[in-house]
């Protein structure tokens, strides 16, 4: 099961590579939206045809032309949308052999699987592959995003199978509660969802660049972007929703912490910077309801939040000792 | 403070000849304080405060680190001490931060709160003039029933409906602002909690040794080390006493991973009769106004000495754990009153004893013995070097009673003698003729006992931020305004039958689904009416369901 489990890892390692590329071809592809020649343009075509039908004959060279130019259009768009939902079924496999490998690595080790970094990866990208479903389903204009979000999924699956690996065992009688349910459930599913709004976050300040006119290198990247506001809404939707959900995390964790230390809080590293996420994430969702703070800062406050997550997670394990000691690296 | 910032603009000042400069300055820099980009500011100092609290050693947490840091970094360490960083979150610069932050936070909330009191209490407002000029407006048919109609279908959906003449105002979502007071108000009363526990709690940790000679009871003199809040005292103590007669450990066969942990002690509370009970690592022992909570645990060798005399002492010496997975020990044993001449009754200083060294639960096989190959004792081994001299114990100087005071060492008052590996039972003979008998061993527990006045008050406002938070994040206020007038302009003869109704809805925070719930509300209002294009006559259906 455990080696059944690290080859399911592999693998959806490679497939969320293949999403990726995938998606880079369907925004290589282009924008099929701009490119088609709008419908009134074509009504106008028909009827300048049609007037001119009796006496002079359009020039068909030009007619053509359009039409060729047209259907190439169609047919590129055609593309890039195939391509579109091609990757999000790759993507869709590619997290069925995540989760494949989670259940695997649960199944082997008889527990949930989220007793060292190596597992809490794993399941922290799970959870925001499969908010990215959710997204996906009730905006399907977003889909081009899913090219920074499988970059990201590349980017943490491979750092926890190449970096963070470690064998299965058992879990310490101090996790050995109904609270490492609870607790680490709601960590990591909050993890999850502040890891897929990193995604909007970032894809809306190098869009809103775009559209107040830079055309240097990061924002370029956005030319193809969905609308500046759509990502900006998302971000907030996806951080709104996260942020009780981590908000309850972290107090679950206190209560736990009472039990089994005897302290609900003792700013130990982890709490320490779980705190400073928390800090982080209410300045965030304070300053978007600030009037006078732009939404760009917001934004950035977001990011921020997340590097302070991030840091929470390698950070704290790999370079701090504390009570929270579980990374399972030596 | 989260989320929205809907307050309505102070009002317009009249403009005073001459303003008290004190006071202008007081105001001023109390509306910069409670002003949101304020707190937002501070927010981002407190996150930006709580760094070298987690990248320094810290006192509260662990003080052998903070011991090690100044011996690591002498001349930076008093620096920094000076600055508080070692206890940063009880820090001056890091209780301005919290205390600047939430005074603007009640700065912040008074007013709203006096100001969402009074909304609560008014009735929904008179509906604009224009209703087109809202971000959503739509005319239709009146429904039977006319105003009254409108009036019961808002009312069966939780609006508030305020019915003036043929308007009617309605208004939904207050419960946004309360949930945002209510996640204010809980982080004040958690740092009430937080405060409460401070002032009033207490904690105490020691080790326990199994077996009833080495009970103990709840004094502040049991302690190794104790943490009192500035309003206890020690009289303040509840009354109850603990011994240990059990403590079971289960380890993983392959590695030693701890598995299992649970100590069986006999309680004996308020004087009462003793009563046996359990306790374990996430469940810990709840007695009236303290609890006992189980933090580690190891082995207590036994060793009997056997002076010139012909005088045995046994004692249990708690070793202490090195952190190592295998339970190496490392501890002293030491005989202050060895040597005493039962004819004199003098006592030597320069025969006191003691025996320092490591325990090994699972010795290896070979050399060295330094390391515990696993937690249970398999092979169980001590690893003694004996000392002879003046310990220091006599001089009032309080030092460690784990570990030879190596000043006396240094000075050479107290000298090595010999060194030995000890099995159970073995009996070493000194070159005095003395003996040491390592009897076996006992497991001891490290415990922890504290109260905390203020965790259920913890508990309860972290429940009540947690609503608020949701009732922020997820409540919308908005409004909408319903007019009946006569589908004739002129309105000379209206009927209700010929009535329209031009409908507008206002929401007042982001909302994007508004638009969709107007659609519906607009359709459940109107009933069989049909929508009526404002600037045309009746046309399709609104919203079919």
């Amino acid at each position: 099961m455990s080696a059944l489990s690290d080859q399911l890892v592999t693998f959806s390692i490679l497939a969320y590579l293949v999403a990726m590329v995938v998606h880079a071809v369907e925004y290589a592809l282009g924008n099929a939206r701009v490119r088609i020649a709008p419908p009134a343009r074509e009504l106008v075509g028909a009827g300048v045809g049609a007037a001119n039908g009796a006496g002079s004959r359009p020039e068909p060279t030009v007619r053509a032309a359009t039409a060729a130019q047209r259907t190439a259009a169609q047919r590129t768009a055609a593309r890039a949308r195939a391509a579109g939902l091609g990757a999000v079924a790759v993507t869709v496999v590619a997290a069925l052999l995540h989760l494949g490998a989670l259940i695997a690595r649960g199944v082997a080790a008889d527990r949930m699987p989220w007793g060292n970094m190596y597992e809490f990866v794993l399941t922290v990208s799970f959870i925001g592959v499969a908010s990215w479903f959710v997204v996906l389903w009730k905006r399907p204009t977003l889909r081009r995003l899913g090219l920074f979000l499988t970059l990201v999924m590349v980017l943490l699956v491979a750092t926890a199978e190449l970096l963070l690996y470690t064998p299965i065992v058992p879990l310490v009688p101090a996790l050995n509660s109904y609270w490492f349910i609870i607790h680490v459930a709601t960590i990591v599913f909050s993890s999850g969802i502040f890891l897929l709004g990193v995604v909007p976050a970032c894809a809306y300040l190098m869009r809103a660049g775009y559209e107040q006119g830079r055309r240097s290198f990061p924002y370029l990247l956005a030319k193809r972007m969905p609308a500046a506001a759509a990502l900006e809404r998302l971000t907030f939707v996806l951080h709104a929703f996260s942020f009780p959900i981590f908000t309850f995390a972290v107090i679950a964790g206190a209560i736990w912490a009472e039990a089994a230390w005897g302290r609900a809080w003792g700013w130990d590293p982890k709490e320490t910077w779980a705190f400073i996420s928390w800090v982080v994430y209410a300045g965030y969702l304070h300053a978007r309801a600030t009037p006078s703070v732009k939404r760009n800062v917001a934004t950035w406050l977001a990011i921020l939040g997340f590097l302070t997550v991030l840091m929470n997670l390698f950070g704290v394990n790999l370079f701090f000792e504390g009570l929270h000691s579980y990374g399972g690296l030596d | 403070m989260t989320v929205t910032d809907d307050r309505p603009a102070p009002p317009a000042e009249t403009p005073r000849r001459r303003p008290n400069p004190v006071l202008a300055l007081l105001r001023n820099s109390w509306r910069q304080l409670t002003s949101m980009r304020t707190a937002l500011v501070l927010l981002f100092l407190l996150a930006i405060a709580a760094i070298p609290g987690s990248v320094l050693p810290q006192r509260g947490v662990n003080p052998e680190d903070v011991r090690d840091y100044f011996v690591a970094y002498p001349d930076l360490a008093p620096v920094l001490d000076r600055l508080g960083a070692f206890d940063a979150f009880g820090s001056v610069w890091f209780s301005a931060i919290y205390l600047l932050l939430f005074t603007s936070l009640v700065g912040c909330i008074t007013p709203r709160l006096r100001e969402h009191i009074r909304a609560l209490r008014s009735k929904p407002p008179v509906a604009p003039k224009r209703l087109d000029r809202l971000p959503q407006h739509t005319v239709f048919a009146a429904p039977a029933g006319g105003v009254t109609a409108i009036a019961a279908t808002l009312r069966r959906q939780r609006w508030r409906v305020e019915v003036r003449g043929d308007e009617v105002s309605a208004e939904k979502g207050y419960l946004k602002e309360t949930g945002n007071l209510l996640f204010h108000a809980s982080l004040v009363v958690v740092l009430i909690g937080v405060a409460l526990g401070s002032w009033y709690g207490w904690s105490g940790n020691r080790i326990l040794v199994a077996g009833a000679d080495n009970a103990f009871c709840n004094t502040q003199q049991q302690y190794a080390e104790t943490s009192f809040g500035p309003q206890v005292a020690s009289a303040d103590l509840p009354r109850f006493c603990l011994q240990l007669d059990d403590f079971e450990a289960r380890f993983l066969e392959s590695n030693g991973q701890p598995e299992f942990f649970n100590a069986k002690v006999t309680v004996d509370e308020n004087g009462g009769t003793p009563r046996p009970a359990e306790f374990s690592v996430n469940s810990p022992l709840r007695l009236d106004g303290a609890n006992v909570y189980l933090l580690g645990h190891g082995y207590a060798p036994v060793v009997r000495y056997t002076d010139r005399f012909g005088r045995s002492q046994t004692s249990p010496n708690p070793f202490l754990t090195t952190g190592d997975i295998g339970l190496t020990g490392e501890g002293l044993a030491a005989f202050p009153d060895a040597n005493v001449d039962p004819a004199t009754g003098e006592r030597d200083p320069e025969l006191q004893m003691a025996f320092s060294g490591l325990y090994l639960p699972t010795a290896p096989q070979q050399a060295p013995f330094v390391r515990s190959e696993f937690p249970t004792e398999r092979n169980p081994l001590l690893n003694l070097a004996a000392y002879r001299g003046n310990l220091g114990l006599d001089a009032g100087i309080p030092g460690s009673v784990y570990e030879l005071d190596q000043r006396q060492v240094d000075a050479g008052r107290v000298k090595e003698v010999g060194t030995k590996l000890l099995q159970v039972g073995e009996v070493w003979t000194l070159d005095d003729g003395t003996t040491l008998e390592f009897l076996g061993t006992e497991p001891y527990i490290v415990l922890s006992v504290r109260h905390d006045p203020g965790s259920t008050l913890l508990l309860v406002s972290s429940g009540t931020l947690l609503l608020g938070l949701m009732g922020s994040l997820f409540g919308r206020r908005r409004r909408v305004f319903f007019r009946v007038r006569p589908a004739d302009p002129a309105g000379e003869s209206s009927t209700l039958g010929s009535s329209l109704v031009e409908a507008g809805g206002l929401p007042r925070a982001d909302h994007p689904g508004f638009a969709d719930e107007f659609t519906r509300l607009v359709a459940a209002v109107s009933g069989d009416g049909r929508q009526v294009d404002p600037d045309g006559p009746a046309g399709a259906r609104v919203g079919a369901e």
